[in-house]
């Protein structure tokens, strides 16, 4: 097996600088991440992944019972740190996939340092007790959403980012891909991202973790936020001034310092 | 906007307008989308644009539509509904671009909508096309995963001592190839088997693989000459092909009888792929059955015989075509273009049924889309005693 190319891995930054890896959530892939990228790279290690179904990973990997569930890219990712003999990583995901690394993090914490959640939400959907923000009607209408943009996704999102003229620094690096999905899998991936509940793994997370939220997101708001940092045992929490569920695309440079301080801390 | 004409453009275009801070907080929203959307003036100044999505529609744009015009400062046509005042939705079509301020950095989103309804309803009807014909082809996946069960053993049951193992490697999902295999006792000593291929696929070959496999295991009950079970096969399948271009089968028909060291085993082959034997002391050869015609192409075929026992520690293999065959990805070499089959068999042995039957397998696996064609393995071998 080729997780790297299973997964479009790049290693960029710093050879002998401390491991970052780079998970992406739910919407586009790796290259979400570059404005991160670039405020981290002469200090880090930083390993870039596409999960399976998104981006450019590897589209024979797709397996629809496997990545039902977010134990299936748990798996994957322990798989990446395995095959590449990455240790003492300081995994930074994004939405689901902070909850993919802390579920990687339970299943086998050995090359782990640290874990860091950039707007997580271990439960979308409201519960006795818990606002998850969304009522199981909202996903399914979002599913609803994915398929209208159905035609949208395979012909309107990729080439749209391709010719962006007067953004020519975009031109060489984006590839074709970007943010082009498949929509059977992007479907697949939806309905894993939000369906899932993974309130009660929260405890059994014992890396050191930072939850980063945003002061206003519609996706993860603020209680969601509280009630991650409440329930991993050994947590911290930073709010960032910013709007939207892309900090690392709308306040890159406040992102990447949180990860910064994170990774250096104690 | 001084200008009044530009002025009124901006107001009364006939299509929506809205600029808003990189965050999504809308400045400015024209006349047209207010009227559209049923709101006063000004009343929805300072509001998030999301805010006038449904809830799917937010959700994709907060994790697709706004990261992508972040990043690229672009976005081209997608498809959200937008909520009026009274919470109608109304089917939209959304465009969009960023001004960037000096410093490179996103100072203004500009927002255009427009009415989507007919074209929404003709995505649908494409999504509709589409699924319907997603739903056919599972349809037709199912039937065909149906029909090849059919064609092969639910599960093979030796006779004591002796294992036996098997392995269908489908090439198509949606297509029935011609390779079918069976192990069934003859009589309380003697098991029969065979493996075969017939040419093409599809249901028509379908029709004559069941013809072939039913008529054999009939056939077998009546002759006790592996050969003359062939000429049996040969008889019916003449008459019912009538002769038919292109329509044949490969086949090994043998018997397998216990005897004081192992198995005996008889076989007759009709033109197909000679079986692998695999000794207990790591030797390997091509079973004696090369040569012979395949069934159903002539009135009078010749097929050839061979006779050997499997002792402990021995291991036959049988194989279809398609893994020799197999496409290696260079130029249009086959798999066993230059005798790799053997050469595998030599490294592999001595082994054992489901180990050797695991190997072809894991074989087929990394050929990958080279293996073009249907393959059916089947091994028998009998276990070292102790």
């Amino acid at each position: 097996m080729d997780v790297s190319a299973r997964h479009n891995i790049n290693v960029v930054g710093t050879e002998d600088g401390p491991t970052i890896l780079l998970a992406h959530g739910f919407g586009c892939d790796q290259n979400l991440w570059r404005h991160v990228v670039d405020e981290l790279r002469s200090e880090f290690r930083l390993v870039l992944i596409d999960l399976v179904g998104s981006g450019s990973a590897d589209p024979g990997a797709w397996d629809e019972s496997k990545y039902s569930s977010l134990a299936g890219y748990a798996t994957d990712i322990l798989e990446i740190l395995e095959e590449l003999d990455l240790r003492d990583v300081v995994f930074v995901g994004h939405s689901v996939s902070a909850m993919i690394g802390a579920l990687a993090t339970i299943r086998d914490p050995s090359r782990f340092a640290k874990l860091v959640l950039l707007t997580p939400s271990p439960c979308y959907i409201d519960d006795d007790g818990y606002r998850g923000g969304f009522s199981k009607a909202d996903i399914d209408e979002l599913l609803e959403s994915l398929e209208q943009n159905y035609l949208g996704w395979s012909q309107a999102m990729a080439p749209v980012i391709m010719g962006t003229p007067d953004r020519p620094e975009l031109q060489d690096d984006l590839a074709a891909t970007f943010c082009r999905t498949d929509p059977a899998c992007a479907r697949v991936f939806a309905r894993t991202t939000f369906l899932s509940d993974n309130r009660a793994d929260l405890s059994h997370v014992s890396l050191p973790s930072l939850v980063i939220e945003c002061a206003q997101d519609a996706i993860a708001p603020r209680e969601v936020g509280a009630y991650v940092h409440a329930h991993i045992p050994d947590s911290r929490k930073i709010t960032l001034d910013a709007t939207g569920h892309c900090p690392h695309v709308s306040a890159p440079a406040a992102t990447a310092a949180a990860i910064a301080a994170f990774a250096y801390s104690a | 906007m001084t200008d009044p004409i530009v002025e009124d453009y901006w107001e009364y275009a006939p299509s929506g307008q809205i600029i808003a801070h990189p965050d999504g907080r809308m400045i400015r929203v024209n006349a047209t989308l207010l009227r559209w959307l049923g709101y006063e003036p000004n009343t929805l100044c300072g509001k998030q644009f999301t805010e006038l999505l449904t809830v799917g529609g937010r959700i994709l744009y907060d994790t697709h539509f706004g990261p992508l015009l972040n990043m690229g400062g672009d976005l081209n046509g997608v498809t959200v509904d937008i909520l009026t005042a009274d919470g109608t939705r109304l089917p939209m079509f959304l465009t969009a671009n960023v001004k960037n301020g000096a410093d490179e950095k996103p100072e203004l989103l500009r927002i255009s909508v427009v009415d989507a309804a007919d074209r929404r309803a003709y995505e649908a009807d494409l999504l509709q096309a589409r699924q319907q014909a997603e739903k056919e082809q599972a349809r037709v996946r199912a039937f065909a995963e149906t029909l090849r069960r059919t064609l092969l053993p639910p599960v093979l049951s030796p006779p004591t001592g002796l294992e036996a193992a098997d392995h269908y490697h489908t090439a198509s999902t949606d297509d029935v190839g011609g390779d079918f295999y069976d192990l069934f006792p003859l009589s309380r000593a003697t098991w029969g088997f065979f493996l075969g291929d017939v040419s093409g696929k599809g249901v028509d070959a379908a029709v004559v693989t069941w013809l072939t496999r039913y008529t054999l295991r009939a056939a077998a009950v009546f002759d006790d000459d592996p050969v003359e079970v062939l000429h049996n096969l040969n008889t019916v399948l003449s008459q019912e092909l009538g002769g038919e271009l292109n329509r044949f089968c490969t086949v090994i028909y043998g018997k397998l009888t216990p005897c004081d060291n192992g198995f005996e085993v008889q076989l007759a082959s009709g033109g197909h792929p000679p079986p692998l034997l695999l000794y207990a002391d790591g030797s390997a050869f091509y079973a004696d059955t090369i040569g012979g015609q395949a069934v159903g192409m002539t009135n009078e075929p010749h097929f050839v015989s061979s006779q050997f026992v499997l002792s402990p520690g021995d291991t036959l293999v049988l194989y279809t075509d398609g893994l020799t065959e197999a496409s290696t990805g260079v130029g249009r070499e086959r798999y066993d273009d230059e005798g790799a089959l053997l050469r595998f068999a030599k490294a592999n042995s001595p082994t054992s049924a489901s180990a050797i039957v695991d190997a072809v397998s894991n074989l087929l696996e990394g050929l990958g889309a080279g293996v073009e064609d249907d393959t059916a393995v089947l091994a028998f071998g009998v276990p070292r005693t102790g």
